[in-house]
């Protein structure tokens, strides 16, 4: 463990994408503490001080817009931080539930072998074939808005991919000797699965974990911006983007480029943090 | 009643080029706390047979006929969830390569541990107290530190000592050795079968031993199978065979062994080579190599009987 740590630091990009990330994380939970204003407060909120361009001091003298307002009088500096954290939640929370279904279909699929995992894996190519974003927009169409459905179609959208990977990987574990002697053991299928095959396929999926919560962070945005993924009332990096965007052509710019940009950072530090733990993970590479 | 009967067992492998016959109508009986050596070349069904008796063969293999009596009870109608009660518990199995068999992500302990915890309702300071008996009875110093240990951290001789204490551990009936020296260094190898001996005379265990070298069967074990192509071609008492063999197979392997007195002059080596399972020889399966065949040799040799011994041979050598 503190040899993968520090072969990890070893790459200077790798740290200090691992120290953005870190940051990126420490704002989005402490959003509510070091946010200027309560944006979803709508009695902080005041229409009079709508558009306001970036530096701009408010009208009572009392703070400073930053990174300016947008339509609604809002302070995009405080709406960004609020947004990453609900990105960030997304994308967190989707990924993982699909790694925990994903990783169940996977092993069960390796471990059984024969019908069952032709069965799980051809369902698994067909949820592969369908690009990602149409499932996700037929599904949120037909279900609507909403935190809960917009979570359920990234789960759907991702649960193959991991469920595909694992299997890969339990595949090569599971005709080791190892296991054999564990099912001379005694040990029941369940156990053998989770306490003796995962944890040999651990490096792979955390790779996976990562670039695909990156992908839900892109994929939650995308959704948002066309305005079928989450609510307005939860206004996520893809919501402030979409918002700012009607502002664009007036010369607004910054209601849309801020939380651009805080987008373009946390999925670019994510994929980065994923890159260098592959390279970290996999003993081949190390040259 | 013996403690392993195994009537007629028949495993077969289906496998796009035909159907192969690992294991042909192969019984034998071991009693209780006796030591049974089972020897063959590559591809003779000795570790078909480990696998069958554990039901751990797999496809496109499965086990075709015959019955496997332990205890009385017939393992071959045995549910899953029996298996898993016998496994580990009653019938336990030591692999080939100690270096594949124990899981890399675990410590020692924790993996003896599960073994004990997975049959009996104990607690966790009774396990570590019977994994640490275990370690120590294998003959691996500092039993406690070693516990801790994940298994790249052992050597090959340490891994397959932890390997048989895991198979120890919860005192089995019944013991299958698939070749568990054959990956080790010679002295390592004979300390092994020294421990190995000891503690199947201590504790009552009966235990097969596999492998394709007859030398390391010779004082160890009490019962001898020779396996030629799938079948037990001669079975007996291990200094009977040795001293006279019946069956020209197992005249060849003992002939074949590198002897003092034997020194300077060329080994002698039984001419042509195993025939693939797919394609067996009509009758008997050592015809083609062996010099006193004749137009008889053509038909499945019976097991006959003489003296407390078996073999398949028209022509025994005595």
């Amino acid at each position: 463990m503190r040899l993968l740590l520090r072969r990890y630091f070893k790459s200077r990009v790798g740290t200090i994408a691992a120290v953005f990330l870190l940051l990126l994380v420490a704002i989005a939970v402490a959003a509510p503490f070091i946010a200027p204003q309560d944006p979803y407060d709508l009695t902080k909120v005041s229409i009079m001080e709508a558009e306001r361009a970036p530096g701009s001091a408010s009208s009572d003298q009392k703070m400073t817009y930053l990174l300016g307002t947008d339509g609604a009088g809002r302070d995009m500096l405080s709406a960004i931080l609020y947004g990453l954290r609900i990105s960030l939640g997304i994308g967190v929370a989707s990924a993982l539930v699909a790694l925990a279904i994903g990783t169940s279909i996977g092993l069960i699929s390796a471990y059984f072998g024969g019908k069952v995992d032709a069965i799980l894996m051809r369902i698994v190519d067909v949820q592969l074939s369908v690009p990602a974003i149409l499932v996700a927009l037929v599904l949120l169409a037909v279900l609507g808005q909403g935190v809960d459905k917009t979570l359920m179609a990234l789960v759907l959208v991702q649960w193959a991919i991991f469920a595909r990977n694992v299997r890969g990987s339990a595949l090569v574990e599971r005709n080791k000797e190892y296991i054999e002697a564990a099912v001379g053991q005694g040990l029941p299928a369940r156990r053998i699965m989770f306490r003796h095959v995962l944890p040999n396929c651990l490096a792979p999926l955390i790779v996976t974990t990562t670039n695909q919560m990156a992908n839900a962070i892109t994929l939650e945005a995308t959704m948002s911006f066309l305005g079928i993924g989450l609510p307005q009332t939860k206004p996520s990096l893809g919501l402030l983007i979409s918002n700012g965007f009607d502002y664009m052509l007036s010369n607004q710019y910054w209601i849309s480029v801020f939380p651009g940009i805080a987008l373009v950072l946390l999925v670019v530090v994510v994929s980065l943090v994923g890159d260098q733990l592959r390279i970290v993970l996999n003993p081949k590479l190390d040259a | 009643m013996a403690l392993l009967e195994v009537n007629n067992l028949v495993t077969e492998f289906h496998t796009e080029a035909g159907v192969a016959k690992a294991l042909d109508n192969v019984s034998f009986t071991l009693e209780r706390g006796k030591v049974l050596g089972i020897v063959g070349e590559s591809g003779s069904g000795k570790s078909v047979t480990a696998f069958s008796l554990m039901n751990l063969v797999e496809k496109p293999g499965r086990i075709a006929g015959g019955e496997i009596l332990f205890n009385g009870e017939n393992l071959r109608n045995a549910s899953v969830k029996r298996w898993s009660q016998l496994r580990g518990d009653r019938i336990a199995m030591v692999f080939q390569d100690p270096m594949m068999s124990l899981n890399p992500v675990m410590r020692i302990g924790a993996q003896l541990g599960e073994t004990i915890a997975i049959h009996r309702k104990v607690s966790r300071a009774e396990i570590n107290e019977q994994v640490c008996a275990a370690l120590k009875r294998v003959g691996i110093p500092a039993p406690v530190e070693r516990m801790r240990a994940y298994p790249h951290e052992l050597s090959g001789g340490m891994r397959q000592r932890v390997a048989i204490a895991n198979a120890i551990v919860n005192s089995p009936d019944l013991i299958i050795a698939d070749e568990p020296t054959t990956a080790l260094d010679v002295t390592i190898q004979a300390q092994i079968l020294y421990e190995m001996k000891n503690l199947a005379r201590a504790s009552g265990t009966a235990l097969i031993w596999i492998t394709h070298d007859i030398s390391v069967v010779k004082d160890l074990a009490d019962e001898l199978c020779v396996m030629y192509a799938g079948r037990i071609i001669e079975r007996g008492p291990v200094a009977e065979i040795i001293r006279n063999p019946l069956h020209p197979y197992t005249r060849g392997l003992i002939d074949s062994l590198p002897q003092a007195e034997n020194h300077g002059k060329r080994l002698y080596s039984i001419p042509g080579a195993t025939p693939p399972l797919l394609s067996l020889p009509p009758g008997c399966t050592f015809a083609p190599r062996c010099s006193r065949a004749t137009g008889e040799c053509h038909k499945i040799p019976p097991v006959f009987k003489l003296e407390g011994r078996e073999y398949r041979c028209f022509h025994p050598l005595a």
